[in-house]
């Protein structure tokens, strides 16, 4: 099927970084294991069922030089053999129970995830604690996996979105891992030895540096005796995990760069470095990005460049802060020959917001939308369990949904104006377009 | 509207769909009201979370176009978004969002629907603007015209610059002769390209009638509250003639259909699909078990074989297409790993409906497969937004009440059932099969 838009997904990311709830309870009930495990667990008794979420500080901030794809290769290993399991058997005991368990690598964390049935649930975390504290990391199973990741970036070729996003990762944070595909690269991979998996592994798969969330049918101290059984064996790190490093700053100028391929689309990415998570004006961006380009219909960018030009079907701004200075990128696609006109709206829109007051109107409804829409972001396990652990993970707080509300009621049109001209560069900005460039007129 | 999608879609529905064990079927708490002038209402209170989901789904889709004006039903959901006498351009999703709310809207090739979600408080709203769009819609030219660009542009995107869902296209226009399943829900660029005012106008006064309307809302809300707004929103809406019905019969297919796609792409694609019965024959249920020991989950038969084993494909399953209006597709598909032919992938999905053919099903197997069903139905639960689209999509294509068959026919499935349905409908004079052949995949370097 076909929908109309895919703005609602787009602003739902960025939302559950930050939502308010409606209750003034603590989002979930917080303790620290003996051996050093953050636990956090939310009862939800309507349906019985149960979403376990692991974080574990080991995203790709931390891979070493020359070595990217590490942190996802690792984290997509843990289930791919364990002491006492082959990677077949555990796929065969998941799917028996119609579980699901799955392991990945993100730019600032690694995460395991379970989806069970509750009556299923000692079944389920014991494959789960097998995973995190006992993978072997077998290498005809590092084969596999490089085999398939080298096969997932050729492939991504075929994605113009993609292959532009790609490249402007590239631009606007260089060497910094922040500048990278979480896959990694191709020869990047092929150096990838075991050895390197098992030092990664061991240096940032520790007690200290996980937490484990939990949202379902569940009582909260049933679960923590449950995992202090399970994770009793888990030896504390070493702490030889290293410090995270900043981006360098993006030259004082603009960058262009334009890939050709035969598509009818030009795949435009506009933007430049932009905050961290733990910026206080976060808040003011967020309203500033709603009214910009974050908002779906009710933002400038899709009035301008939608709805009255008819130039394409998706145009978004937003921000993604992490545990350091993420990016601000506005995407779009549109018929290669209006390619031209729409980058010089979107930087008419950039400087519109930078040199004059949003109107009380935006403001009041950016407000109304982001404060009132919360109870949407928490409606299923899944969105709860991710919200608590992006709370935690970031330090916002587990009282942060009673705050949020004021939050974001305490910005002022001088607020977005303020943080607009702070953090917006339309005159120094990366520019990536993907498409036919013979037919794409492009400004010099 | 890329039958891909559409697989993967009602992959997600069927894990979400199946809600419920029999004993408590969540059906038992629908209640099902038809108001005078046709439009039927469907009210399921759902609290645990305090958030009201309201659904209004059109009985109309790509099924409902002709040759020519395909891409009609899309183009029309697009528009309703543009303007009626009391609600004007954009201004519905900005009045949805100031209340903080989420808006959207989908069609496919059995029907065209729209949706609110919003805190529980704020749902006489959305009964306000549906029904005030549900015959008010203004279609005004200048705002048909730059929307008709921006459906081109959805097009190109969702479409034709991407090589799998144009292999998709190809394949289902392939396996479809004479039934309109086999019209893309989005149209053909030249059909897109010539669409009227008077098309348009023609549709909505045909399909946007209370009598072939649906409205479904899911969440924490009092139904004896509730249902006397909808009368009072939606009673004086005059209802309209029957739509006409779509007579067209696919034949059987008698003979193998090969299909090429060329273009730039990177990795070869293999598609097949087979004509088989929908949700309202028995076979259906084996068929949907016979899905799940095909594809479900990483230990299931395909991606054991192709991803993991072989190591042939990059990713690959299987789909059924059973929650339809008419009988649709059993789909297989492989994306080739880079240095393998397209005739390997093949051969190995063959391979595997050979082996249902020829070897039993073994009894932990299928239970694993029931398994994963029934944990579905219960996950998909977890989801208001996900309870009202199922029940909106069963009561379109079937009525309502054939959900609650799901599961008992599910349990009822034996091991030579699938043998059985796999013999009769995974043939090869029965199959269309698509392939993607890269083109510039040897000067791509990268």
């Amino acid at each position: 099927m076909t929908g109309r838009n895919q703005f609602i997904s787009g602003i739902s990311v960025i939302l559950l970084l930050f939502p308010v709830l409606v209750a003034a309870a603590p989002l979930a009930e917080r303790q620290v294991l003996d051996g050093g495990v953050t636990l956090l667990v939310a009862s939800r008794r309507a349906l019985p069922i149960v979403t376990v979420k692991v974080s574990v500080r080991a995203g790709s901030l931390w891979e070493p030089e020359g070595r990217a794809g590490l942190a996802n290769l690792t984290a997509s290993l843990l289930t791919r053999g364990t002491a006492t399991r082959t990677a077949a058997q555990i796929d065969e005991e998941a799917d028996f129970i119609g579980a699901s368990l799955s392991s990945w690598a993100g730019r600032d964390s690694s995460e395991l995830e379970l989806t069970l049935l509750k009556k299923d649930l000692p079944t389920g975390l014991e494959l789960l604690a097998d995973a995190l504290l006992r993978p072997e990391f077998p290498d005809r199973e590092i084969a596999r996996k490089v085999g398939e990741f080298k096969a997932a970036l050729r492939k991504r070729q075929e994605d113009p979105g993609e292959v532009a996003r790609e490249a402007f990762d590239g631009l606007v944070f260089g060497s910094h891992p922040y500048g990278r595909s979480l896959e990694g690269t191709d020869a990047s991979l092929s150096a990838i030895t075991r050895d390197d998996v098992l030092r990664f592994y061991r240096a940032h798969y520790s007690p200290e540096r996980t937490m484990i969330t939990v949202v379902g049918d569940v009582e909260p101290k049933e679960v923590a005796e449950r995992f202090r059984t399970l994770l009793r064996d888990w030896p504390r790190g070493g702490g030889t995990a290293g410090e995270t490093a900043e981006p360098k700053p993006l030259p004082e100028k603009v960058l262009v760069k334009k890939i050709d391929r035969g598509v009818t689309q030009a795949n435009i990415v506009l933007g430049h470095q932009g905050v961290k998570r733990d910026n206080p004006d976060y808040y003011a961006l967020t309203v500033m990005n709603y009214i910009l380009g974050g908002g779906g219909f009710s933002s400038r960018l899709v009035e301008q460049i939608r709805e009255r030009e008819g130039w394409a079907y998706d145009v978004s701004s937003s921000f993604s802060p992490g545990l350091e200075r993420g990016s601000f990128q506005v995407v779009l696609q549109t018929k290669n020959e209006t390619a031209g006109p729409a980058v010089r709206e979107v930087l008419r829109e950039l400087r519109r917001i930078i040199d004059q007051e949003v109107t009380d109107q935006e403001l009041a409804d950016a407000k109304a939308y982001l404060t009132g829409s919360f109870p949407l972001r928490l409606d299923t396990n899944r969105k709860l369990a991710d919200l608590i652990s992006t709370v935690e993970y970031y330090k916002l707080g587990l009282d942060y949904a009673d705050r949020y509300p004021t939050l974001i009621n305490a910005v002022t049109r001088a607020d977005v104006l303020r943080v607009a001209r702070a953090y917006l560069r339309p005159d120094r900005y990366v520019l990536v377009v993907v498409g036919d460039q013979s037919k794409a007129a492009l400004p010099k | 509207m890329t039958r891909l999608r559409i697989v993967t879609a009602t992959l997600l529905l069927l894990f979400v769909m199946m809600q419920q064990p029999a004993s408590g079927q969540v059906t038992a708490r629908v209640k099902e009201s038809v108001l005078d002038n046709g439009l039927k209402v469907l009210l399921l209170e759902e609290r645990k979370a305090p958030v009201v989901t309201i659904h209004v789904w059109y009985r109309v889709g790509a099924r409902n176009e002709e040759a020519g004006t395909t891409g009609l039903s899309h183009f029309l959901e697009h528009m309703m978004f543009k303007g009626t006498s009391k609600v004007g351009p954009g201004q519905f999703s900005r009045t949805v969002q100031k209340n903080g709310g989420r808006d959207n809207a989908f069609t496919s090739d059995d029907y065209t629907g729209y949706f609110e979600t919003f805190a529980s408080d704020r749902v006489e709203l959305s009964l306000e603007l549906e029904a005030d769009r549900m015959r008010g819609l203004l279609l005004d030219p200048k705002e048909l015209e730059a929307e008709k660009k921006v459906v081109i542009e959805e097009r190109r995107l969702r479409t034709d610059d991407d090589p799998v869902s144009a292999l998709a296209e190809v394949m289902v226009a392939g396996a479809f002769q004479v039934h309109p399943y086999r019209q893309p829900v989005i149209g053909w660029m030249s059909d897109l390209e010539g669409l009227t005012r008077d098309d348009l106008v023609r549709h909505y006064n045909t399909y946007y009638r209370p009598n072939n309307a649906v409205l479904t809302v899911v969440g924490d809300f009092k139904s004896e509250e509730l249902l006397p707004k909808i009368r009072r929103h939606f009673a004086a809406i005059p209802r309209g003639s029957d739509p006409p019905k779509v007579r067209a019969v696919e034949p059987q297919q008698r003979g193998e259909r090969r299909l090429l796609l060329r273009k730039e792409a990177e990795l070869p694609f293999v598609y097949l699909g087979y004509h088989v019965p929908n949700l309202n024959h028995r076979d259906s249920f084996a068929l949907e078990v016979l899905a799940y020991i095909l594809s479900g989950g990483k230990s299931a038969r395909i991606y054991k074989s192709l991803v993991y084993e072989k190591q042939l494909a990059l990713f690959a399953g299987a789909g059924y297409d059973r929650e339809s209006i008419d009988p649709n597709l059993f789909t297989l598909y492989a994306n080739a790993m880079p240095g393998k032919t397209p005739e390997q992938v093949e051969r190995a999905l063959l391979e595997e409906i050979e082996r249902l053919k020829t070897e039993p099903i073994p009894e932990r197997e299928l239970q694993k497969a029931k398994n994963q069903i029934e944990a579905g139905f219960l996950l998909g639960q977890d989801s208001v937004f996900n309870l009202a689209r199922q029940l909106a999509e069963y009561e379109i294509v079937a009525g309502w009440r054939a959900w609650e068959a799901y599961l008992p026919g599910i349990r009822a499935v034996k091991a030579e059932d699938l043998q059985r349905v796999a013999r009769t409908y995974l043939t090869q004079d029965n199959r269309t099969v698509a392939v993607l052949i890269p083109t510039k995949a040897e000067k791509e370097s990268r």
